[in-house]
């Protein structure tokens, strides 16, 4: 087994009364495609937000590359999430006023990249993923499954160690579901990035090398070896 | 699944021998389960008695002759009136997995820990069957999601049991 790339320790997140996470568990190996499952409001999404350091826990540790994210200042972790992180999620994810692909470039450009750097860069990604025609269109202007497939070349475009997908494929159908998944594990085989992904689909979490059950803010662990 | 339509429906496309039959039937159906030579002779036999193929020649070789087979102008209305009947949709009332749950619940045993261990032993299956249609070509690729979605069917009432055992476990109680 590689090594592990992050870890979420004994998490406990509450947002009021609302108990989200009550001891949840999981670790990420490098090139690792790690499957959340579990029902709606069983803490999927808050697991992945805090794994992905964008809500801090109440309690427990999250560790990526051995670093402790709550030792690491708002601006740590905020370029951490730019460089380090890619995220896909269910929908709205794509600025509208922006084209394609400024979109792409977002991320490099928040980093400080150049303009004309960050869009050479974001159009190798776009046409590495086929999407290199939809560049000048606005997101209003393209359909669901290239919109994702737009917002997967985002999150690839700085070469991230760990892809956060939650729900990719939930607003699509089962034809363009199958090719924005296929597109996410293969581009993440390719270079080596891992993904937690989170879905209730089965046939989705079936891309995944292993899962991890949540139920009641809970990670199960279930006994079978695979 | 008709053993004898599927044969009619490959001999629709020109006389062919019992080995050949055989050969593209576990090419394109058989996945798992290829036929038995038994099988497709004695299916053959029917469907001579019944006038639906008739013996086209016979082919010499090396080894023994072999009977060529030709579909019938009755065959070819019998596998006409077979694809447009459909097929029973097919209700499980009888799931192993329900009666494990039930079981668990009425001894106190841990009934979720059961739905886990099931679930985990489907996405195994389905991962393999994943693989499997990725190097496929586009007919693999069908079989295997017409099971991958059977699958998922098992694992989406598996969740919802899941939201439900203590409900269920107190009216297994009473």
């Amino acid at each position: 087994m590689s090594e592990v790339l992050l870890s979420g320790t004994d998490l406990i997140k509450s947002f009021g009364p609302s108990d989200a996470l009550c001891g949840a568990s999981m670790l990420v190996h490098e090139n690792e495609i790690v499957a959340v499952l579990g029902p709606s409001g069983s803490g999927k999404s808050t697991l992945l937000h805090c794994l992905a350091g964008i809500v801090m826990p109440d309690n427990g540790a999250v560790t990526f590359q051995g670093r402790d994210l709550a030792g690491m200042t708002d601006k740590e972790r905020s370029a951490l999430r730019r460089t380090d992180f890619g995220f896909v999620f269910q929908f709205g994810q794509l600025v509208p006023e922006l084209s394609c692909l400024e979109n792409v470039a977002l991320p490099l450009r928040l980093g400080g990249a150049r303009r004309k750097v960050a869009e050479a860069k974001a159009r190798e990604w776009m046409e590495r993923i086929e999407v290199a025609p939809l560049a000048d269109k606005r997101p209003g202007e393209v359909s669901g499954g290239q919109s994702q497939r737009v917002a997967v070349a985002r999150a690839l475009v700085t070469g991230p160690k760990v892809i956060f997908a939650d729900e990719p494929t939930g607003a699509l159908d089962s034809f363009n579901g199958e090719q924005v998944i296929r597109l996410l594990v293969d581009t993440a085989r390719d270079t080596g990035a891992s993904i937690v992904l989170v879905t209730h689909e089965a046939r989705v979490a079936a891309y995944s090398d292993r899962e991890v059950v949540v139920r009641d803010g809970k990670t199960r662990q279930v006994a079978l070896a695979h | 699944m008709s053993i004898g339509h599927a044969l009619l429906g490959l001999l629709e496309t020109g006389p062919r021998h019992g080995y050949d039959l055989k050969r593209v039937y576990d090419e394109r159906f058989g996945h798992d389960r290829p036929l038995a030579y038994g099988q497709v002779y004695s299916t053959l036999s029917r469907l001579l008695r019944n006038g639906l193929v008739e013996e086209s020649g016979v082919e010499a070789g090396g080894g023994p002759e072999r009977k060529r087979y030709a579909i019938t102008n009755a065959g070819v209305t019998d596998v006409s009136e077979w694809l447009v009947t459909p097929e029973s949709p097919q209700i499980y009332l009888q799931s192993a997995l329900y009666t494990k749950v039930v079981l668990a619940l009425m001894s106190g045993r841990d009934a979720e820990e059961v739905l886990d261990t099931q679930r985990s032993a489907h996405l195994t299956a389905m991962r393999e069957l994943t693989a499997r249609k990725r190097a496929g070509d586009l007919t693999d690729q069908l079989i295997c999601d017409h099971a991958l979605f059977h699958l998922e069917a098992d694992l989406r009432w598996l969740e919802l049991t899941a939201a439900r055992l203590s409900d269920l476990a107190r009216q297994v109680a009473g």
